[in-house]
């Protein structure tokens, strides 16, 4: 009960915070064109630059190989055990989600070992421990939480994840069922909660805010369109 | 040389990262403009006595930023410390001073967004580093803004894009607004909105100038090479930084521009009115203040009828003319509002406004309409140095990255012995020269002379290895600050020129050949 209430919290909180987040980021004029150039000079081509952006972390890699090394780790870790994860709330499982199984399966030692690396750099990067703060280490902390209580679960004890599904199935069908009382699954499920609850007010926002980042979101095509925002057009009146 | 209280940074033998040296240029502060120089640009003369109303005045003008500028609010949210930027900033390879980091620069304005615009700094400060705006902080914003020159080299590895000259645009607007102002740039606003120049050159005076300039050139050449200026009706209207008009090497490329008008046979004028393509507007982010400077160029050119306006060398003039005079001012295409269609319905619309010079002179030369003798250069062994405004900032010609290509295609095209500096400091990782971004004055040399380490470095390679005796740039922010610079690591300062100084070398004027 007290699982299913804490859900549905950091559901909506999550939920509304990054709608609200987004909206806010939407609504906020880029009075000025601002592209690192050199810039892709069409939408199609600024489309490729952001794919490649969030896909490979280009920029990241031109940076420093190792950080991109494991955060690319991480986050395709990630990716895969976010999606293997749809098996506890789609029923019945899709075809390709069964294909998807055995990575999704192995993919979170491939965060783990990605937030490992990143963590390490923390403490070993004279740089990197200047500009850290307690909270960039208490994320890493709550993600390897959550990697390393999921991983046991699936390769060290073993948990009803039939009843675990029921629970979620439930969830989302406003019906409340039992939840297992596996300390592991326990914590996995609070450490997400709480993961969930802080996502839009944490720098975890750098993955709406990608995407709206003047820098690499505008086409360099600034003698060829006229660029003014609303605040801009008025000083013009005036 | 005078003497400097500090060391000459070493060259290093293997470009490795320095480690961090807390505090290390936290002595480093601009003059602060006096209370003439804030009232002549509307701004708050001097901080109020009480810290409580400059703390009320800051966090306003901060939260009116975070409206007005996505930039802004994003890139406050978005950093997540991964320190891809750390070893990035000139600033910090020549000082170690880790607040000369990217991030941590950034911090400094970020710590103050958490505690007074985040739900976690207000309730968890001290977890997210969120901290309160105090005196100290203030004044360390005003030392630590002032060493960055906004060059946005950062910006190319960052996962994000985030862009600290944004960041830094935005913490001198505050420090304007609430009285804090920098001199240096903040007097030489007052004198292009006064005089129309960061000179305070008067017409009068860049009149005598240019007549000298002619009447030297006519000695020399033999040709009568003109320097029009407030000419009605003429073709082009050419807009170049007003050191072109009297400071070495800077004069020797305003000798090139005229060779090229006069070789194409195409009439041109000058504006005595708008005679500076420089806009210091850009350095404290402040829009109103951008637009008041680039509107001179767009009465001039309704003024005297011109039907191209061309940009001389200069580094942020072509990012705010290129990216920001088509917003500012109408100065571009494609518009349909009254206010900018009544400019470019007289522009021509066959040519890209504005047009930079090297465009300008690369056009010419691909259509055959420019002769060259190319070996008149052939006692410089030639470099390009990317300024950081054109390199990351702007563009020339159609794609992409023309902004690298054009000049060193013109340089080929004049001369025969060229050679880049290392692939890891030119082009889109260029470094700056050290004195861009409104550092150009002497209180700040210390930061000047150890930001200009790595393209010092880069510079000494070419030199050892090539023989390179001429770096060739086109902004005079860079051609000023090398000329300081160079002599500091034992390179003769005129090392430094311009790409239009070497067009004037070998171009052909008439029928001599």
């Amino acid at each position: 009960m007290l699982f299913a209430i804490l859900f549905y919290l950091a559901f909506v909180v999550m939920v509304v915070g990054l709608a609200y987040k987004i909206y806010d980021y939407a609504r906020t004029p880029a009075p000025l064109s601002i592209p690192t150039t050199p810039a892709p000079t069409t939408t199609p081509g600024v489309a490729f630059r952001m794919a490649r952006e969030v896909v490979l972390f280009e920029s990241l890699f031109k940076g420093n190989l190792w950080t991109w090394l494991f955060g690319w780790m991480f986050h395709v870790g990630l990716l895969l055990v976010l999606i293997r994860h749809l098996r506890y709330f789609l029923d019945p499982i899709p075809a390709w989600l069964v294909l998807v199984q055995p990575f999704g399966k192995y993919a979170a030692f491939l965060m783990v070992a990605g937030l490992g690396g990143l963590w390490l750099r923390r403490f070993f990067v004279e740089r990197i421990r200047y500009i850290s703060t307690p909270s960039d280490h208490l994320w890493l902390a709550l993600l390897i939480g959550v990697g390393v209580s999921g991983a046991a679960m699936t390769f060290v004890t073993h948990v009803d994840v039939v009843a675990v599904k029921v629970f979620f199935l439930g969830l989302m069908a406003f019906e409340i069922y039992p939840l297992p009382t596996h300390p592991a699954l326990l914590i996995h499920l609070f450490l997400v909660a709480l993961l969930m609850l802080l996502f839009p007010f944490s720098k975890l926002l750098h993955a709406p805010g990608v995407f709206f980042s003047p820098t690499r979101n505008q086409a360099d095509r600034p003698r060829e369109s006229r660029h003014l925002a609303a605040w801009a057009a008025q000083i013009e009146k005036n | 040389m005078a003497d400097l209280e500090f060391q000459i940074p070493k060259f290093r033998e293997i470009a490795e990262v320095p480690a961090i040296g807390v505090g290390a240029m936290a002595h480093s502060r601009p003059h602060v403009a006096n209370e003439k120089i804030q009232e002549a640009l509307g701004y708050q003369t001097k901080l109020d006595a009480d810290w409580q109303t400059t703390h009320d005045k800051a966090i306003g003008k901060f939260g009116e930023l975070l409206g007005k500028y996505r930039s802004l609010k994003v890139f406050m949210d978005s950093c997540v410390h991964c320190g891809a930027c750390t070893d990035k900033c000139h600033y910090f390879i020549g000082t170690n001073d880790p607040k000369n980091m990217p991030v941590a620069r950034q911090e400094l304005m970020r710590s103050v967004y958490r505690r007074y615009f985040t739900l976690a700094g207000k309730m968890f400060p001290g977890l997210v580093g969120a901290k309160d705006l105090t005196k100290e902080l203030l004044d360390e914003w005003y030392t630590y803004f002032w060493q960055c020159s906004e060059c946005r080299r950062c910006s190319v590895f960052c996962p994000y894009g985030i862009d600290t000259a944004e960041v830094t645009m935005a913490a001198r607007n505050i420090l304007d607004t609430v009285g804090y102002g920098q001199k240096y740039t903040n007097e030489i606003l007052g004198k292009i909105n006064k005089i129309g120049n960061n000179l305070g050159l008067p017409g009068p005076a860049l009149e005598n100038t240019l007549e000298g300039l002619e009447e030297d050139l006519k000695e020399d050449t033999g040709f009568d090479i003109k320097y029009p200026l407030d000419v009605q009706g003429a073709e082009v209207l050419l807009v170049t930084p007003s050191a072109d008009f009297f400071a070495e090497p800077h004069i020797e490329s305003l000798i090139g521009y005229g060779k090229v008008f006069h070789a194409a046979g195409i009439s041109w004028t000058l504006s005595s009115y708008a005679s500076e393509a420089g806009n210091f507007g850009l350095f404290d982010g402040d829009y109103a203040m951008m637009r008041k400077v680039a509107l001179r160029v767009r009465k001039a050119a309704l003024e005297l009828g011109v039907k191209r306006i061309v940009v001389g060398e200069c580094g942020h003039a072509w990012r705010v003319a290129y990216a920001f005079w088509n917003t500012l001012s109408g100065l571009g295409a494609g518009a349909k509002d009254p206010f900018a269609v009544e400019l470019q319905k007289q522009l021509d619309p066959r040519h890209k406004q504005p047009t930079h010079i090297c465009e300008f002179t690369w056009d010419l030369i691909q259509q055959g309409r420019l002769k060259f003798d190319k070996a008149a250069n052939d006692h410089r062994v030639i470099t390009f140095h990317d300024s950081c405004n054109v390199a990351r900032a702007s563009r020339m010609g159609d794609h992409p990255g023309g902004q690298f290509d054009i000049p060193r295609n013109i340089i080929r095209a004049v001369a025969n012995k060229y050679v880049d500096m290392a692939p890891e400091t030119i082009r889109e990782v260029t470094f700056c020269c050290g004195g861009g971004g409104g550092i150009l004055t002497d209180e700040l040399i210390e930061a000047r002379i150890k930001g200009a380490l790595p393209r010092m470095e880069a510079l000494k390679r070419v030199v050892d290895e090539h023989g390179v005796n001429f770096m060739a740039a086109i902004c005079a922010i860079c051609k000023a600050q090398f000329t300081k610079v160079l002599p500091y690591y034992g390179f003769n300062m005129r090392l430094i020129g311009g790409v239009h100084q070497l067009v004037s070398t070998a171009i052909r004027l008439g029928n001599e050949q």
